[in-house]
Order: C-alpha cells, then structure tokens, then sequence
C-alpha cells in the first residue's frame, strides 16, 4: 500500500521531468526568449528548476510527507487550498457516479438474470453495449450539445454550486456528469452481477432456500444476490479506478472545477507541484478504494474474515 | 385395513422427468407410481443414474434446469401440486414436506450463519423471531449437537462434513413436516457417523407421526429403518414391496441382484444370486422392450418385445417383469 504510493510518487515525478518546458517556459511562452541568460538562471534558481533532480525529489517527498503541499507556480497560492477546493467535487462527481453505476448495473443485472432472453434482459444488454463500447467523452459531449441545445444549458466553472451553498441546483449540476461517468461502470457491473447471478443461481444451496420454502423475493436477494455479489464488489473496486480516470475528461466536458480540471491545467502550466500532489491524491484515492473493497469482502464473505 | 380407508399422504401417479427443448423429449424419470402412508417409512433403491434424486426433487418442483415435470400427477395431502402455483408450492415446500438433499456440504449458504438459515425456515412458516430462535436452540440439540450456542453462531464452513449433515437435519424437521425426504443421507460420511445419522432421524420419525421417505443406492443402509421399499431402475419403479417380503423373495431379477450384492447375514439366498454385470443403461436412449434385459440372466424373446408393466405379486409386491415367478425354498 505504502510501497504503491512511493513508486507512484517517483514515476509521476519523473514523468513529469521529462516533459519539455517548465514553468518558466510555459508562464512566458516565447518571450523567455528576450530573458538575458542571468536572468533566466535567478529565476530558475528561485523556483528550484535548476536542483538536481534526485535532491529535488527528495525535498519534495519531504514537504509532502511533513503535510507541505507547497505552492502553485503559477497562481501563487497553496497547493493545499487548490487542492481543498477541487477536491469535494471530484470526490461527489465519483461517488454519484459510482452509486449510479451500482443502481443501473445491479438492477439491470438480477433482473435480466431472473429472465434472460426477455425484454429486461435484451435491452440492458444493449445498452451495455453502449455503455462499454462508446467511450465517455463521446457520450458526455453529446450530453452536453443536447443540455445546450434543449435547455440552453451551458455548464461554466463559475456558474458551479457547491454541495452545501446549493445543494439543488449542485445536484443539477453533478448529475449528468455523474450519469455520463456511470453508463462504463453500471455496463460493466451488469454484466459481471448476471453473470455472476446466473452461476449463483444453479448452486444446491439456492435449492435449498426454495425447498425451504422462502418467497421468491427472499431467495432472490438474500440467497442469490448476496453470493452474486463477491465478483461484483471485485468489479466495482476496478470500476472506481477507472473512474478516477475518468473525472478528469469529464469534469473538462462539463466544466466542473474539480481535481481532474486542475490537473489538466497544472499540466499545460507545467506547474509541477500541482501536477504532483493531485497525482499522489489520485493514487491514494486508488488505495484507499482498495482499501474498502477489502474491508467490504471481509463483512460479506465469513470465509475470508477468517484467514 | 382397507385400502380405501386411508388415502396416502403422498402419491405419485406415471410421474415423468426429462427436457424438452423444440421438440426433442428425453424422459429420465419414465412412469413412476409411488405412494407414503402417514407416518410411514419407506425406501427408494436402485443404482446411481436409476432416477431417484429427480423424482423425489419433481415432488417439491425443485428440478434443475432444464429439467421438468412432463407428465403425470402427484399429489400431497388434499392438494394436487403438479397444478399448484408457485406460491401454493411455497407453503408445501419446507412446511408440508422437508428435504435433506444429496450434497449437504455444499446445500447450505456459505454467507450465512446456521442460526440465520434455521430461523428464516421458521419464519417463512409463520413462527415469530422469539419462538424461531427458541425452536432452533431445541432442534440443534434434538440432532445432537451438545452445544448448540456454538453450532447457531456457525458459518458452514466451520463445521465438518457430519456437523452440516446434521444441521441440515435439524433444519429440515425445525417445522415439523409430515413428510421428510432424505437423498442418500450418509454418502460422503465415515461408518459411525452414518449410524449416527440414521438412528437420528428414526428415533425422531418414531416420536412424530412424520413420513420418512429413505433414499440410497444401497440398500443395506436402510433396510432395518423401512416398512417398504420401492426399487428403482432406468427411471422406473421395477419393484414394490414390504421390506420383509422383498428380502425373504425378491421377485424381480434386479432386486435379486441387488439382494445378492448385499452383505449381511440376513440375506438367505446370496449364494443362489449373481453379481450384477454391466452398467446401467441410459434412461434416455433404451432399446425397446424389458431395460434390464441386457443384464437378466433369465431374459427370453418377450422381453425384447414390450415393456414390462408392475404386476401384483401377492403379499403385497408388485413386480415389472415377464418371467414367472421363481419357486422358493
Ligand atoms: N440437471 C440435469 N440435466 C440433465 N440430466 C440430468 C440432470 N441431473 C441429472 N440428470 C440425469 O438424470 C439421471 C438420473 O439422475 P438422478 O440424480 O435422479 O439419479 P440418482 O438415482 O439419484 O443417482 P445417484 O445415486 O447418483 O444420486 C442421471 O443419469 C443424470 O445423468
Ligand atoms: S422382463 Fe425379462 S429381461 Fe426384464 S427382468 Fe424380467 S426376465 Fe429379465
Ligand atoms: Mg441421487
């Protein structure tokens, strides 16, 4: 876990170090032509670009482990505040879209298994079709020249609500972003929970709860669906990883100021520190996600909490 | 005692089994007549493949997949379940007639605690939370668990092979049904236990007026436990009879055979009787005429020609076969 996060930590570092430019080049553009060669090195030395890269690193793992985002090369403030302020509504965009990937996917999934080959079936396959095949910013554009087209509704980051100054209007606001990021993940749960479903279904045990006499709601959810749902907790926790990566195309269809927009951003302004910490927060919301779904298969499945 | 006095509490009438996919029938369980007495103890033998697993699984419409009823009647009680809806059969199933099935270790929901599986049988059949977990305690310690705190706290897999057989005892009788059905109840046990076992369920059928319905491949295992048995062979009941009568003379060449591969000393005509050669031919795919016939040792041309239908024997026993009856000592 750690030891993730310490290699993602020196790849994005060097990653990053290999890119063309820095943010001397990129905040003056061309003109760092007409900076006399003192010049350039007292600025370089100011920002710290001239360093060695190792001694770089280092201070740099320093600073973030001691709490010390640092500060953003090319707005001047903390890293920390830019990061606070982005971070709510990537981490809302991705639960929305998480929960209603799990809402279309479950359902669709036990209900088409309970009847495959029948109408609730055949069009979550279809739609699933969609769902994988068609990659999101595909459907998020057309979402939004539809919203813009229909309803005249432009999504602009200065127009954007929070949670708790607005929690309507910023529901209005998440939502289709949420519901673009959700038809990848709720296609891929479908299909994994009928699948799963469909094997659970043929299992004695599952005999045994009808021979027992339970209602067909009962054996349906707390005899199928519980043992159908072990891979799909496995599929989720894949599902969100892919997720995080797909905030940041999303929130840049949608203009929404969160982490991914941030990142976009930071990167074009080779504004490293920034680049760095919303890579290492990515990283850790990878882990975390991990985490939980480790935590989670342990309350489902006695057979793991026992190893 | 007339036998219209008492309608059996259970009876099966030409029941078959197979799929049917297009048009293509394949019948596994052809044409079985069975009937249960109340309180009454019965066996149902025949090799592996013979049928007996899905008949009794038709009873409680548990087939699997793509497996159906396709003919036939069978009724329990004052209710005909071969047209009961499947809310009709909820009620029967678990309450009415209780079944321990082949294959306990893996017949129990690994996700669950014992406890949980005991009482949601109960309370699909109306006890209250209260009056669940009590019967539960009681049932686990009517099977024999010594400490059935720990037993109801369980997961399955925290309990061996004998442990779950015994759970699935318990929670089978928890709502006291008038018919139990036990498929092969102690394959996969050691010999201690499977007399465990046996004993278990018949001092508890002795003290209830349930039905026990036996069901093994071999009948040395539950001879001593039934008043009757019926013998099974390529989807057929072959032959019917007390079970005293069937071991004194058995009539059927099968059941001879059967008898004959039978250690123990009450078998009187062991050394007169063969070992059954060859295999047991697929139920689906006969030749026309007795299917026994590639195996009988008193085969002649009518058993090539039809099939034998059950015939009274007297005493009770009822046979399916061409020859006549042999003359016994
Ligand atoms: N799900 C199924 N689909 C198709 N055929 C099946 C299925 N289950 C069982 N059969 C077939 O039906 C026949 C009878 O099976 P059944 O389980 O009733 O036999 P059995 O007498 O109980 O044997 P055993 O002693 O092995 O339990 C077998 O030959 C088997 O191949
Ligand atoms: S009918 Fe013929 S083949 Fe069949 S068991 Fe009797 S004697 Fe044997
Ligand atoms: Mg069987």
């Amino acid at each position: 876990m750690v030891l993730t996060l310490f290699g993602v930590s020196i790849i994005v570092f060097l990653v990053l170090r290999l890119l063309p430019g820095n943010a001397l080049t990129s905040s003056l553009g061309v003109s760092a032509g007409l900076l006399s060669h003192a010049q350039l090195v007292a600025l370089d030395h100011y920002y710290g670009i001239g360093e060695p890269v190792v001694q770089q690193y280092v201070s740099w793992l320093h600073a973030i482990l001691t709490g010390n985002l640092g500060v953003s090369l090319s707005s001047r403030t903390s890293v920390a505040s830019l990061v606070g302020a982005a971070l709510p509504v990537t981490f809302e965009l991705a639960i929305a879209a998480m929960l209603l990937g799990l809402l279309i996917g479950v359902l669709f999934g036990v209900f088409g298994a309970l009847r495959p080959g029948r109408v609730v079936d055949v069009s979550g396959q279809g739609v699933s079709v969609i769902g994988l095949g068609v990659p999101s910013f595909v459907i998020g554009t057309g979402i939004v020249t539809l919203l813009a087209s229909v309803f005249q509704y432009f999504p602009s980051s200065e127009s954007f609500a929070s949670l708790a100054s607005d929690p309507w209007l910023n529901i209005q606001q998440i939502f289709f972003p949420a519901f673009t990021l959700s038809l990848g993940i709720g296609a891929a749960i479908m299909r994994t929970t009928r699948a799963s479903m469909l094997e659970v279904v043929g299992q004695n045990y599952v005999r045994t709860a009808r021979g027992k006499g339970l209602s067909r709601h009962s054996v349906t959810w707390k005899h199928i669906f519980l043992n159908a749902f072990i891979p799909v907790l496995t599929m989720s926790g894949i599902q969100l990883g892919y997720l995080l990566g797909g905030t940041v195309i999303v929130e840049q269809i949608f203009v929404l100021p969160g982490l991914g927009r941030l990142l976009v951003e930071s990167i074009n302004g080779r504004d490293f520190p920034v680049v760095q910490s919303v890579t290492m927060i990515f990283a850790a919301g990878f882990v975390v996600v991990n985490m939980i779904v480790d935590v989670l298969y342990a309350v489902v499945d006695p057979r793991i909490r026992n190893r | 005692m007339s036998a219209l006095a008492e309608l059996p509490l259970l009876s099966l009438r030409s029941v078959r089994v197979g799929s049917r996919r297009d048009h293509e029938v394949r019948e596994i369980v052809r044409g079985v007549d069975l009937d249960v007495l109340a309180g009454e103890k019965v066996g149902v033998v025949g090799e592996s493949g013979s049928g007996k697993t899905l008949t009794m699984l038709s009873v409680l419409r548990l087939l699997p997949r793509p497996l159906e009823v396709l003919g036939g009647q069978i009724r329990f009680e004052d209710k005909i379940l071969t047209e009961l809806d499947e809310r009709g059969m909820e009620s029967i199933r678990g309450a009415g007639v209780a079944m321990v099935y082949q294959d306990p270790m893996t017949s129990l929901n690994p996700l669950l605690r014992v406890r949980t599986q005991v009482v949601e049988t109960l309370r699909a059949h109306g006890s209250s939370d209260a009056a669940a977990g009590k019967r539960t305690r009681e049932v686990l310690g009517q099977v024999g668990f010594v400490d059935p705190e720990r037993v109801e706290a369980a997961f399955p897999h925290e309990l061996s092979g004998g442990m779950v057989q015994r759970v699935m005892i318990a929670m089978a009788i928890a709502t006291s049904p008038r018919l139990l059905i036990a498929d092969e109840p102690t394959t996969a046990l050691d010999v201690t236990i499977q007399q465990q076992i046996l004993d278990l369920v018949d001092s508890l059928q002795s003290r209830t007026a349930m039905s026990v319905v036996w069901v093994s491949h071999d009948l040395g295992v539950i001879a001593r436990l039934v008043d009757r048995v019926f013998v099974m062979y390529a989807g057929r009941v072959v032959e019917q009879a007390p079970t005293v009568r069937l071991f004194a003379r058995p009539t059927h060449p099968y059941s001879q055979a059967l008898l004959g591969s039978l250690p123990g000393p009450e078998v009187r005509h062991r050394a007169r009787l063969t070992q059954i050669g060859g295999s047991p031919p697929d139920p689906t795919r006969l030749p026309p005429g007795c299917p026994f016939r590639a195996r009988c040792p008193f085969a002649f041309d009518r058993c090539a020609e039809q099939e034998p239908p059950l015939l009274e024997r007297g005493e009770g026993s009822l046979a399916a076969c061409w020859k006549e009856p042999i003359e016994w000592l």
